[in-house]
């Protein structure tokens, strides 16, 4: 075996079992950062060691067995010089933790670790932009490099944000915990969000050429797949996981061979993702399955659901959009919402209907630098055969469009409509 | 990306011989771990191919032979598709597939094509076509309004 190979299966290897190592050293030694370069340190040593000695049967079971005893090291050398274990205070305490940890050579579930990890990586004492940064590379096992590259971020910015976010979290001496039942719905939607944001950095760019970063939706995806199977007992967690399903399943068809975004409604639907589709029925039918409450991700989910399912544009049930859309403003009143209603209100009774509901939007200034409602009334003016009111409102969409390759489509709507106005 | 894992055929799995208890839980503490690391998407084991057909092509013609067949090692048994972050991790997860019992077997991974896969083939040639047939059907859309 070449170095090279041996390399490529340590980053498999970090790969599969890194989220596991660092949640496994966090418990005993009870600090994320800390348990995070602990492991980062077995890591180097198996890329050193490996390639001699060979991979170990359970490289995993390696990796955390050589965290715990780098952590014993640095107790044993350090005792105090040590700042970030000093800060523990109970070194000979935690020691005998550790050791009794490694002695008892435990093989428990990692379950609880793991889960621990993502609300402490997800904590609300961090910034957002912390969160995600942070749940990407201690439950994804990304490197700093390949989160600012997803980012289109310099590497030093990500890097920092990191280095904060775990000063952030021993400061506030963030227990490594799964939280009780009173702030467990709290905090879930923290830890949701952080999900659903990175799943949408990835599938609506929020800058740049690409209108798609799959690396990202991908993330995302294994990462609502890992904790649907953590808190089975959650609506809510199956209901993201469907709705990602479900958008990413559109993913082949909704950007055109050069790019361009293409709507749902123009959509190839046979580049739709059945696997996909397939996999969001059944983590939706999870959701309702739990007798829980269902939520707003449940609720999108449906309504992704509606058109996952039907054949046509025209074949989509969309009355049964517009009563989840109902639902779904009443536990989540936004603009956004009503808009999104507004789009299913004309297919279910017509343009006129819809676009009396989007003039009533026109006030909202949680609205006023958000691209679609000026789309979303081309659109509907476009259908009224209204073409210079619609060519015009796709220009003042497309100025408020930072995606480049969006922009450009939502100018060729434009002049499409005014040479057709002309 | 998404990789296929086909597993093959052995005399075994040919004859149709059920996996015993040992295997069958086994697979299962490994099918849940691959489930818990979120990284299976499918997969399913197949009947013998005593149970299956095959259909040739040739020109215009069909032509129908059913089951069995001889290449028992080329044959497919069983498959998953795994969605990893690269081929490395496949072949890790591969690695792990328990074989209890110890008899020779074999699985083959399968990368599928991606999206990005095509940028190089799409040529100019067919990007025009593309543009060509898209164009047609906006005018058949706007016909029809």
């Amino acid at each position: 075996m070449t170095r090279g190979d041996v390399r490529a299966t340590v980053e498999a290897v970090w790969r599969i079992e890194s989220a596991k190592v660092i949640a496994a050293v966090a418990r005993v030694v009870r600090d994320v950062g800390l348990a995070e370069d602990l492991a980062q340190e077995a890591f180097v040593a198996a890329l050193e060691q490996w390639p001699a000695q060979g991979v170990p049967d359970n490289p995993g079971a390696w990796l955390t067995a050589t965290a715990k005893h780098r952590a014993i090291d640095r107790l044993r050398r350090a005792e105090v010089h040590d700042r970030k274990v000093a800060e523990l205070g109970r070194d000979a305490e935690l020691r005998r933790a550790i050791e009794d940890d490694l002695a008892a050579e435990v093989d428990d579930p990692f379950d609880d670790d793991l889960l621990r990890l993502i609300f402490t990586a997800c904590h609300p004492v961090l910034s957002p932009e912390a969160r995600v940064a942070l749940t990407l590379r201690l439950l994804g096992g990304l490197t700093t490099e390949e989160i600012a590259a997803a980012y289109l971020k310099p590497r030093a910015t990500i890097a920092q944000r990191i280095t904060r976010a775990k000063r952030t979290l021993a400061a506030a001496r963030v227990p490594f915990e799964v939280p009780g039942r009173d702030e467990l719905k709290e905090r879930l939607a923290a830890v949701l969000e952080v999900i659903y944001l990175i799943f949408n950095e990835g599938y609506s760019a929020s800058s740049g050429e690409n209108v798609i970063r799959p690396e990202l939706m991908e993330e995302a995806l294994r990462l609502g797949r890992i904790l649907a199977e953590l808190l089975p007992d959650e609506a809510e967690v199956h209901g993201l996981a469907a709705l990602m399903e479900f958008q990413a399943s559109r993913t082949r068809a909704r950007v055109s061979a050069d790019g361009e975004a293409i709507l749902l409604a123009d959509q190839d639907r046979t580049r739709w993702d059945r696997l996909l589709i397939r996999r969001g029925l059944a983590a939706l039918e999870r959701a309702y399955a739990t007798g829980g409450p269902i939520g707003p991700y449940t609720l999108q989910a449906a309504i992704a659901a509606c058109h996952a399912v039907a054949p046509t544009p025209d074949d989509t049930d969309w009355d049964g959009i517009v009563s989840l859309y109902d639902g779904l403003a009443q536990i989540m009143p936004s603009p956004v919402v009503q808009l999104n209603r507004a789009v299913a209100v004309s297919m279910a009774s017509g343009p006129q209907e819809a676009l009396r509901l989007v003039d009533e939007l026109a006030g909202e200034s949680a609205l006023a630098e958000y691209p679609p409602p000026p789309a979303v009334r081309a659109a509907l003016l476009e259908r009224l055969g209204r073409n210079e009111e619609a060519a015009a409102e796709y220009e003042r969409a497309a100025l408020l469009t930072a995606n480049t390759r969006r922009r450009a489509e939502l100018m060729r709507r434009a002049e499409v409509c005014a040479a057709a106005g002309a | 990306m998404r990789v296929m894992v086909l597993v093959k055929a052995n005399e075994q799995t040919e004859a149709g011989v059920l996996p015993k208890q040992e295997m069958l839980e086994a697979m299962g503490a490994f099918n849940e771990e691959l489930i818990k690391a979120g990284v299976i998407l499918d997969g399913d084991g197949l009947k013998p191919s005593s149970a299956g057909a095959r259909v040739y092509f040739s020109g215009d013609e069909r032509k129908v032979v059913d089951g069995p067949f001889a290449e028992t090692k080329e044959l497919v048994a069983g498959y998953w598709i795994w969605q990893v972050k690269s081929f490395d991790e496949a072949i890790e997860w591969a690695k792990r597939i328990p074989n209890p019992t110890g008899e020779e077997s074999c699985v083959e991974l399968r990368p599928f094509y991606e999206p990005e896969d095509f940028g190089e083939e799409f040529t100019p040639e067919l990007r025009e076509k593309m543009e060509e047939m898209r164009a047609e059907e906006q005018k058949l859309r706007e016909a029809a309004q």
